[in-house]
């Protein structure tokens, strides 16, 4: 596919192998007390794949992100990313080696620009240590400028020309996603995760989103997980849906096999046998 | 040659270099200039020798305030040991001179690490703990850190504290306080400089961060603990460097000033110049250092009044109470502090004449 939205050099220029993100979560198990959150849990994100999760509320959706990203820590199973085991790794370690997400209920720091909110995902980038800093070398400087170009490349694939200056609590919430989904990206992650990015969005706003998922998967090949309630998106822009369930993986699939699969159509549905 | 900006009215800036500058407009580069220049050139003359005390002394708290305003103002860590901290920069400023025999100029910077490493000890409990609770944890290091020096009379010489010897540098004798003064002040623009040049990379705004929603600072690759104990390391070794110089511009310390009244007053004057702001701090310590020698003059001098002594007599609390007042209407009117009301001023400048 051709990129329309100019060439960002975080993709343009960086080595496949420095992209490459294969995730294999085996017989994963997390528990709350007495309460199981996911259930031997089996899925595997291959490289540039865009697998989406779906699911009614309380699922276990957003706990599996959790795990991924090292939030929470599961009682059972494995998870291995690149075949480094990543299970018990924190959170901050995991962006280190390419784990980027988003929140569900975004996360941004308020009080803060865009261009800062967006700055301080390339903290693991930056080289310089306190000594550098302190004195604010040259190095500094230039890193410092190297950064802001490399960010000011995704504010124009994401058209946030107009607000990078903007406190990003002074913004709509449509818009904060997306400066959300900037953050994630300049953190320049191998597994892009994200947690409901449509939620609470506009048609338009929506339209918008999914414009820059598809571009950033099939021009850029970016491998994706995307947990989302709206069906039609996830249906039109997935490779792979799984189906969670009170913490069970139901069903696995092409967007067409999971539509028609019958455990699916009871988890939404209810059971449909009953009624005549 | 380029072209000077003096009061855009927009956002003029033709290269990523200009956001990174600490003064946006060469108006700021100027007034800059111009009070380094009246700071260094000409406070020190006209000054007599009492206002260059309480000068001296504002600049040494200056220096500790913005440590402190690292730590609490942008890292969100609050920390009620800092007079202890300052203490402690203090005394090992004063033990490395007199038993160790360092010159002045290591003694300063060495007494900063020792503190440094004594904040970190008292910043451990802030991998479990925030807000409120980190608080009363720093509270019981203040109370630890007081003990140690008064009883470890080995070292500290007890209540009976300590004589320093007069500090010299490069051989000129520092002992007048005009000498001083330029040490000092030296001391002070570099540490305020490197503040600044922390808050603008990464380690700020890691701080910030951490402050703002640790759980997504995490997200962001930023290893939280680790970057709290810098920022009380960093913090500590601020507040141990002014109290080294402290010690060496009062020539004795003891115990006594180093206790947590000291540590109240830093928060109120970061509180009143501005959390999160570095002119703020300065700004906090200079309107608290003048408040208290203001409010002793007027009790002084109420008490000599032979009309008023009595009445003098019983209110000479109320020092405390004008103190604690004016903190009080600073939360209430202008939260953010005295940077705050520093910005309203200066953007009211920058519109004149047409404020619209």
């Amino acid at each position: 596919m051709k990129a329309f939205r100019g060439e960002p050099s975080i993709f343009t220029s960086a080595r496949p192998e420095d992209r490459r993100a294969e995730l294999e979560v085996k017989n994963l198990t997390l528990k709350f007390g007495g309460i199981t959150a996911l259930s031997k849990i089996d899925l595997n994100v291959r490289d540039g794949e865009l697998v989406s999760i779906i699911g009614p509320n309380g699922a276990g959706k957003t706990s599996l992100l959790n795990s991924i990203t090292g939030y929470y820590k599961p009682q059972e199973g494995q998870i291995s990313f690149n075949g480094q085991d990543v299970i018990g790794l924190s959170t901050h370690h995991l962006t280190r080696i390419g784990i980027g997400r988003t929140y569900q209920n975004i996360e941004l720091f308020p009080g803060m620009t865009v261009l800062s909110n967006m700055l301080l995902a390339r903290h693991v980038h930056c080289g310089y240590h306190v000594g550098k800093a302190s004195l604010f070398l040259k190095s500094v400087r230039e890193e410092e400028v190297r950064h802001r170009k490399i960010l000011e490349e995704l504010i124009d694939f994401l058209e946030m020309q107009a607000i990078r200056k903007q406190l990003v609590g002074s913004l709509p919430y449509g818009m904060r996603k997306r400066v959300e989904l900037g953050r994630a990206l300049a953190l320049q992650p191998r597994l892009l995760v994200l947690d409901e990015p449509f939620a609470g969005m506009t048609l338009e706003e929506k339209e918008d989103m999914v414009r820059f998922l598809v571009e950033l998967n099939e021009a850029w090949n970016q491998t994706m997980i995307l947990v989302e309630h709206d069906m039609s998106i996830v249906m039109s822009i997935s490779k792979r849906v799984a189906v969670f369930d009170f913490g069970v993986k139901i069903a696995e699939g092409s967007p067409d096999f999971v539509q028609n699969h019958p455990q699916v159509i009871k988890a939404y549905l209810g059971d449909t046998s009953k009624i005549e | 040659m380029r072209k000077l900006q003096f009061h855009p009215c927009g956002s003029f800036k033709t290269s990523y270099q200009q956001d990174l500058n600490i003064f946006s407009t060469d108006f700021g580069r100027l007034w800059m200039g111009i009070s380094i220049v009246l700071l260094f050139g000409v406070v020190p003359f006209i000054s007599s020798a009492y206002i260059l005390y309480v000068v001296n002394n504002i600049g040494i708290y200056a220096i500790a305030a913005v440590g402190l305003n690292l730590l609490i103002g942008f890292t969100g860590q609050i920390s009620l040991g800092h007079g202890a901290f300052f203490g402690v920069g203090a005394y090992a400023a004063a033990i490395l001179a007199t038993k160790g025999g360092f010159p002045f100029f290591l003694a300063v910077p060495i007494a900063g690490v020792v503190s440094a490493a004594v904040g970190m000890v008292f910043g451990l409990p802030s991998a479990r703990l925030k807000h409120l609770y980190l608080c009363i944890a720093t509270l019981a290091g203040q109370f630890i850190i007081e003990y140690v020096l008064v009883q470890w009379e080995g070292l500290t010489g007890g209540a009976q504290g300590i004589f320093v010897p007069s500090a010299t540098l490069f051989g000129i004798n520092l002992g007048n306080d005009r000498a001083f003064f330029y040490v000092i002040f030296g001391c002070f623009v570099l540490m305020t400089w490197i503040a600044v040049n922390l808050i603008r990379t990464r380690i700020g705004r890691a701080f910030i961060a951490i402050r703002d929603n640790d759980r997504a600072a995490e997200g962001m690759g930023i290893p939280v603990f680790p970057y709290k104990l810098l920022s009380f390391a960093i913090s500590s070794f601020y507040a141990g460097f002014a109290g080294a110089l402290f010690a060496f511009y009062t020539m004795s310390i003891t115990p006594e000033p180093f206790n947590l009244w000291l540590s109240i007053q830093y928060i109120a004057m970061i509180i009143i110049g501005g959390l999160g702001s570095i002119p703020g701090s300065v700004f906090g310590v200079i309107f608290i250092v003048t408040l208290n020698e203001v409010l002793s003059h007027a009790t002084e001098y109420l008490m000599n009044v032979g009309v008023s002594t009595g009445v003098a007599i019983t209110i000479a609390p109320l020092r405390e109470f004008v103190y604690g007042l004016a903190i009080v209407l600073f939360i209430i009117f202008e939260p953010k502090g005295l940077a705050e009301v520093w910005r309203i001023v200066r953007s009211n400048f920058r519109l004149w004449p047409f404020s619209y």
